[in-house]
C-alpha cells in the first residue's frame, strides 16, 4: 500500500527574511522514509510545517488527508525535536503520565512507550540525571504515546553510540510494519541504507527521490554520500 | 479547552515545584520572615505604622514573587521546546494558562494564609474587615502576578531578560500603588500612571480591608484586579502561537 500520508505542494516557507523552502513539493508514504541533508537544509522547517508548527508562505501541506495542524491531527501526529522537549525536574514516569493525560492516552499507553525506548529501568528516575541518549528517548517515548499514524523524527540518533542507533532503527522500523508513516532526519548519509525510501534534500530543494539502491544505481555511485555528492556537483550518470 | 488538559498542566506544575524543595521553602517562608522583619522594624515606634503598612505588603508579597516564579518558569518551557510539543498536542491554549494559573493560585493560597497567619495572629497585625476576605485579596493579587508572568514571558527570550521585567514593571508599580506616598498625594500625572496600574488596586483593597472599609468597596478593588488578570491571560494567551516564525 503506497497511499500518501504527507503530501506538500509548493511549500514556500520565509525564516528571517530567507526562504528556507523555496517551493518544495513531496509525498511521504508508509514505511520508514529517511530525510537526508546537510545542517541547514530545510529538514527541521519542513517537518515543524509537517506538525503544524512553522508559519508557511504559501503552499500546501496535507496530512493524512487534512490540512497540517488541523485539530484531528493532534493526536494522530508524533513529532519530536532535536531537543527533548521533556522536563527535566520530572521522572520518566511523570513526564509520560503527563503527556498521556493531555492525550487523553490511557495509563498502558505510558508503559508501552517505555517498553519501547528500553527504559524500564530508569522509569522513576528524574530525567535531568538521565544521560543525553537517554534523555532523547524519553522525547521519543513521548511522541508514541497516542499510537500515531505519523511520526515525524527530527535527528532521533544524533549523538547516540552505534548499539543505540541501532536498536532505535529496529524501533522505527517495527513502528512502519505495525503500519504507521516514520519520517526521520538525520545529516549522517550512512543513515540512509536503514531507510525504505530517500529524500534528499539541499538548500530547500528535494535533489533525490526513491529507494536507497534506485538513487545509487542511477547515479552510479558506490554509496548515498556519494549519490549526493555527485547530484550536487551534476556528475549524474544518464542512465 | 478542556478541564481534563488544564487539570492535567495544573498537577504537573504542583509536581515541579514539589520537586524542588528549595523553591517551595523560598515560596513558603520568604513571605513570613518579611512580614517579620516589617514588624520588628517598626516595633518601637510610635503611632502603629505596622497596621498601615501590613496589610498592603501582604499584597505585595504573592504578587511579586508569583510573576518572577511564572515568567521564568514558562520561559523554560518556551525556551526546552516543550511549548512547542504541547502545542502540537491537543491542548488549548487556555488549558496551558488556566493550568499555570491553578497550580500556582493554590501555592498562593498556601503561602498568603501562612503570612496572613502569622501577621494576624502572633504579630498582632490588626485587620479591621475580615480576615478570610484578607486572604481572597492575597490569591487574587497572586494570580494577578500570575497572569502578567505569563504575559511578560513572551517578550523575554532569556531568564535573564525575564528577571529584568521584575525592576522595569514591578518597580515601578510598587513606588506608585500608594504605599509610600498616599496616591491623591502624588502629582496629577503620576496619580493618573497609578491609576492604570494594577497593583495600585491590589493594595488598595489590602488598606481598605485594614482600615475597616466597607467589603462592598473592597470587593470592587478585587474586581479591577481580577479584570486585569482575565486581560493579561486574554493577551497570554494570544501570545502563545501554535505557529512560529
Amino acid at each position: 500500500m503506497m497511499k500518501n500520508v504527507v503530501e506538500v505542494r509548493d511549500l514556500v516557507v520565509v525564516r528571517g527574511g530567507r526562504e528556507v523552502l523555496p517551493g518544495v513539493s513531496l509525498d511521504v508514504s508508509s514505511g520508514v522514509t529517511g530525510l537526508l541533508g546537510p545542517s541547514g537544509c530545510g529538514k527541521s522547517t519542513l517537518m515543524r510545517s509537517l506538525v503544524g508548527a512553522q508559519r508557511v508562505r504559501s503552499g500546501t501541506v496535507e496530512v493524512l488527508g487534512l490540512p497540517a495542524g488541523s485539530a484531528p491531527l493532534r493526536t494522530r501526529v508524533g513529532y519530536v525535536t532535536q531537543a527533548a522537549s521533556v522536563y527535566d525536574d520530572l521522572t520518566v514516569n511523570e513526564n509520560l503520565g503527563f503527556f498521556a493525560r493531555v492525550l487523553g492516552a490511557d495509563r498502558s499507553a505510558v508503559d508501552r512507550a517505555v517498553d519501547a525506548v528500553a527504559l524500564g529501568e530508569h522509569r522513576h528516575q528524574v530525567v535531568g540525571r538521565l544521560s543525553g541518549g537517554q534523555r532523547n528517548r524519553v522525547g521519543l517515548a513521548v511522541a508514541l504515546l497516542g499510537e500515531p499514524d505519523l511520526l515525524v523524527l527530527d535527528e532521533p540518533t544524533v549523538g547516540l553510540d552505534p548499539v543505540l542507533r541501532r536498536d532505535l532503527w529496529e524501533l522505527f522500523h517495527g513502528i512502519a510494519e505495525a503500519g504507521a508513516a516514520v519520517l526521520v532526519s538525520s545529516h549522517v548519509m550512512d543513515e540512509a541504507e536503514r531507510c525504505h525510501r530517500l529524500l534528499l534534500m539541499r538548500e530547500g530543494r528535494i535533489i533525490a527521490d526513491g529507494p536507497p539502491e534506485e538513487i545509487r544505481s542511477r547515479t552510479g555511485a558506490a554509496d548515498v554520500e556519494e549519490a549526493f555528492l555527485r547530484l550536487v556537483e551534476g556528475r549524474e550518470d544518464a542512465a | 479547552m478542556s478541564p481534563r488538559v488544564t487539570l492535567a498542566v495544573a498537577a504537573r506544575v504542583l509536581t515541579q515545584v514539589r520537586r524542588d524543595h528549595r523553591t517551595l521553602a523560598m515560596l513558603l517562608v520568604v513571605p513570613c520572615l518579611l512580614i517579620s522583619l516589617l514588624w520588628w522594624m517598626f516595633e518601637e515606634l510610635p503611632g502603629d505604622p505596622f497596621d498601615r503598612f501590613g496589610p498592603g505588603l501582604l499584597a505585595m508579597f504573592p504578587f511579586i514573587v508569583m510573576f518572577l516564579v511564572t515568567s521564568v518558569t514558562t520561559l523554560r518551557e518556551r525556551s526546552s521546546g516543550t511549548l512547542e510539543r504541547l502545542l502540537t498536542m491537543p491542548l488549548g491554549r487556555l488549558d496551558f494558562l488556566l493550568g499555570y494559573a491553578l497550580a500556582f493560585g493554590l501555592v498562593a493560597t498556601v503561602q498568603s494564609a501562612l503570612a496572613v497567619a502569622l501577621g494576624v495572629g502572633v504579630l498582632g497585625l490588626d485587620v479591621e474587615g475580615s480576615v478570610w476576605l484578607l486572604g481572597v485579596v492575597a490569591v487574587a493579587d497572586a494570580v494577578l502576578g500570575t497572569a502578567l508572568g505569563l504575559l511578560v514571558s513572551a517578550f523575554a527570550t532569556t531568564e535573564f531578560q525575564a528577571v529584568q521585567f521584575m525592576p522595569a514593571l514591578v518597580l515601578p508599580q510598587v513606588l506608585l500603588c500608594g504605599l509610600f506616598v498616599p496616591r491623591e498625594s502624588m502629582p496629577g500625572l503620576l496619580e493618573a500612571v497609578s491609576d492604570v496600574l494594577p497593583l495600585s488596586y491590589a493594595v488598595d483593597a489590602m488598606q481598605e480591608l485594614g482600615a475597616g472599609a466597607d467589603a462592598v468597596e473592597v470587593w470592587r478593588s478585587v474586581a479591577v484586579v481580577a479584570c486585569f488578570t482575565l486581560a493579561a491571560l486574554g493577551l497570554g494567551a494570544a501570545t502563545l502561537r501554535r505557529r512560529t516564525p
